[in-house]
């Protein structure tokens, strides 16, 4: 991974600030000091984008800046953000104040950009994005339908500001909803407001978070409070994006929970695949504490609250909440019997309430502006916004921030921009490993999402992936591998959970490779069914979800598998071949390049054919070909 | 990595300097700080030495079996050493619906190695990973470090051969 000297600003010789007033004197002296109109270019270096190359562009940026320097009459300003959410068409980077979008930049492309568009004031066409099937590309970043239909509360800041910059997020509005907690609330008005705002939590089970806060605040003792940053499904990197693009917003949520369960510890658990998220955590809690804004005595009052961060080892069952506990005192993450709750004896056998990253950075917001301002997005049940990372089968793959209640088609296709390569969409899952399948296209595509709804239809809200799915996914695999998942991160304990899941994957793989039986549908029914019911903990008592939705609604791809041994997605290898269809193949011998098991022969211009015997079904071939010629029998 | 490098072969000797500032300087030799202590000094062998566990043992005051229980727990730790080069094939859902499942088969098949396994010659070790967060440009593989999307069979074939030629 290439690393970018990321420069953090040491303000330990910066003034703390000494009231909740003194933030807004120190907000307005930083305004005083930013032109809104100044040139400034902000590459996103969110993981997505670093992982296709952002923070050479990054570093190829400031080089331009600097040399082309001379000729500029206000040299633009490079930023490096968090995640602008457009992650398919990374590398991005955004040119304000005109608010153009640039998109699969190169650092090749630096140079150009300063002569053209900074010095010049020209558009270069070649990196504009382009919806799908549109003629014309589009230049500013408001006119995008994937930003435009977007409702930003979480993300507000992430990728605006820089996240290595306390100053940055500062003068964005950070820590003004603790300063007003601060400069006159008290705690129960803190709970009140988030009771009012109806905000549930947003790492899955979606309890009420000012019911939550209160009952913990209730108890007597030493009182923690908890981040988890454990975002281990697969498929999701919502929290991962937050941490990575506005960690202060986690920061002063967990304050702000602090303040109003009167506890002065905090703890943020981050897993160990998010080195990013990491960093930028550290750097904003010593930026925090240098200013004053965390630490002892905050803005001066007699609130002091201490934050550090704890990262996970790998334990996907470590976002069950007595799990995170267990391991945050440094054991194994096994979850325990909730008879007696967290929010009285979870951490150190102390009242604590963990809540998950979202759910923090949603409260600054909401007492900044009140719990009725939060309660006009959503609906009567799912008040707020959600953010969803849509992946999988679509266009526009990225973070998307929408209220509750927004349709599947409006997510799917208004935002995502529908699915590519002329295919159909087939489902759509959610709630990670152990959410269900929503099969599409049927009436399903029309339901709002929301935490009710998706309970009913048998999927459930979870943190928020959203994965796509088209007509060439095996719901049976798909099953398979969240089961197989399962089982791998199963922490083993309770009998429904380890034995439950360890047949159904037996089952399953017997089914992908030709070997179901008769009444192995029923069996799994039944088996889920039980796993479900007396599971101990949220893992288990879920975790039939995928076998169980996947029956419920595509019960003629198991009997295929069964009956006719055939797999017509065509993904379970020993269930399907590949054959090229000779009338419409042109003998473009794209296929014959790409294959890596030199299984495709062929003349030029002539059909080609397949090497059954060689064929390892690695699906390049069926990728590749332009003419849709390469056939699943 | 240079010094990764001389020690990945052979049975590192442990140095209990470190040792001791890891678990002391680093963490204030406390007992819930004990699955980052290990960490560390995993990032330092690339694995967790039988030694090293003994003597963190002794030093918190706790069994060896619980010690052994949290590294058999999660998945980050490993108790025998890794090849030189590691390869990570995301293994998350997005990753999944775009053939990463036949890349780890394939790479498998192909060393003759388990995921999770390295070859004999301790060259090359190969890992599977529930999801890197880069969804967007899936499949997604880490190979010593560098992260390279939308990767394929052909991609992974050359860095087995680049690795054998080492």
């Amino acid at each position: 991974m290439a690393t970018a000297t990321s420069v953090v600003p040491d303000l330990a010789w910066t003034k703390k600030i000494s009231s909740p007033h003194e933030l807004a004197d120190y907000r307005q002296a930083l305004l005083a000091g930013m032109d809104p109109d100044a040139p400034c270019i902000r590459v996103c270096c969110g993981t997505g984008c670093k992982a296709v190359g952002s923070l050479d562009v990054l570093e190829a940026m400031k080089a331009a800046v600097a040399a082309a320097g001379v000729d500029v009459k206000v040299m633009p300003e490079v930023k490096r953000t968090g995640c602008h959410g457009f992650c398919s068409r990374g590398p991005l980077l955004t040119f304000q104040p005109q608010g153009l979008f640039y998109q699969r930049v190169t650092p090749g492309d630096a140079a150009e950009i300063i002569q053209k568009t900074a010095v010049g004031g020209e558009l270069i066409p070649r990196l504009l994005y382009k919806p799908p099937g549109a003629k014309e590309p589009i230049a500013k970043v408001g006119d995008i339908p994937f930003f435009a239909k977007q409702t930003k509360v979480v993300l507000q800041r992430v990728g605006r500001i820089d996240p290595f910059d306390i100053r940055d997020a500062i003068a964005a509005g950070a820590y003004e909803g603790l300063a007003k907690v601060l400069s006159g609330m008290t705690p129960q008005q803190v709970i009140e407001e988030i009771k009012t705002s109806r905000l549930r939590g947003r790492g899955g089970a979606g309890f009420p978070t000012g019911i939550k806060w209160e009952s913990c605040a209730a108890q007597p003792g030493r009182h923690y409070v908890i981040c988890n940053g454990d975002e281990g499904d697969p498929g999701a990197f919502m929290d991962a994006s937050v941490m990575e693009g506005d960690p202060h917003a986690v920061l002063e949520g967990m304050a702000i929970a602090a303040y109003a369960m009167g506890s002065d510890r905090g703890f943020l658990y981050v897993r160990l695949e998010y080195p990013l998220a990491v960093q930028t955590l550290a750097a904003a809690i010593r930026q925090a504490e240098d200013l004053g804004l965390i630490g002892r005595n905050i803005m001066g009052t007699d609130f002091s609250f201490r934050t550090s961060i704890s990262t996970g080892a790998g334990a996907f069952v470590c976002g069950e909440s007595s799990a995170l506990m267990s391991s945050l005192e440094g054991k194994v993450g096994r979850p325990r019997a909730k008879y007696i709750r967290s929010t009285e004896k979870g951490f150190r056998d102390s009242p604590s309430n963990l809540n998950n990253v979202e759910t923090y950075a949603n409260v600054p917001a909401i007492i900044l502006r009140g719990g009725p301002w939060y309660t006009s997005y959503g609906t009567e049940r799912s008040a707020g916004t959600k953010v969803f990372s849509l992946t999988g089968n679509v266009h526009n793959v990225g973070l998307v921030e929408v209220p509750m209640g927004t349709s599947l088609r409006e997510i799917v296709y208004g935002i995502g921009g529908g699915i590519p390569n002329k295919k159909e969409l087939k489902a759509v899952q959610t709630g990670g490993p152990s959410g269900g399948c929503i099969p599409i296209p049927s009436k399903f595509l029309d339901i709002n999402v929301g935490f009710g709804k998706l309970a009913e239809i048998g999927s459930m809200m979870g943190s928020g992936g959203m994965i796509v799915m088209d007509e060439n996914t095996c719901m049976v695999e798909v099953s398979r591998y969240f089961i197989n998942f399962l089982v791998e991160e199963s922490c083993g304990q309770c009998t429904p959970c380890r034995e439950g899941l360890t047949r159904m994957k037996e089952t399953l793989t017997r089914i992908t490779v030709g070997e179901g039986r008769e009444g192995d549908i029923e069996m799994l029914e039944e088996i889920g069914t039980f796993t479900n019911s007396f599971s101990l903990c949220g893992l288990g008592t879920s975790a039939a979800n995928p076998v169980l939705s996947t029956i419920k609604y595509f019960r003629e791809e198991y009997d295929a598998h069964i009956h006719d041994k055939k797999c017509p997605a065509g993904v379970c290898k020993p269930l399907f071949y590949y054959e090229i269809d000779p009338e419409t193949c042109t003998g473009c011998g794209l296929c014959r390049k790409r294959c890596p098991a030199a299984a495709v022969e062929g003349e030029k211009k002539k059909p080609h054919t397949i090497h059954q015997e060689l064929c390892i079904k690695c699906m390049e071939c069926y990728r590749s070909c332009k003419f849709d010629s390469i056939r699943i029998k | 990595m240079s010094e990764s490098e001389a020690i990945c072969c052979q049975e590192p000797e442990v140095d209990f300097v470190v040792l001791d500032r890891i678990i002391h300087e680093e963490f204030g030799g406390r007992r819930e700080k004990m699955i980052m202590m290990m960490q560390t000094i995993q990032r330092h062998y690339r694995y967790l030495p039988e030694p090293a566990l003994y003597y963190l043992a002794q030093v918190l005051g706790v069994p060896l079996t619980k010690i052994y229980e949290v590294a058999t727990f999660y998945a980050s730790f490993s108790l025998v050493p890794k090849g030189k080069h590691l390869l990570h094939v995301c293994t998350g859902t997005a990753c999944h619906l775009r053939g990463s499942g036949g890349m780890v088969r394939h790479v498998a098949a192909k060393l003759g190695i388990a995921p999770g396994g390295t070859t004999p010659d301790m060259k090359f070790t190969l890992e599977t990973v529930n999801c890197l967060g880069a969804c967007a440009v899936a499949p997604v593989v880490v190979y010593d470090d560098k992260y390279y999307p939308q990767a394929n069979v052909g991609k992974l074939n050359e860095f087995i051969e680049k690795a054998n030629a080492d």
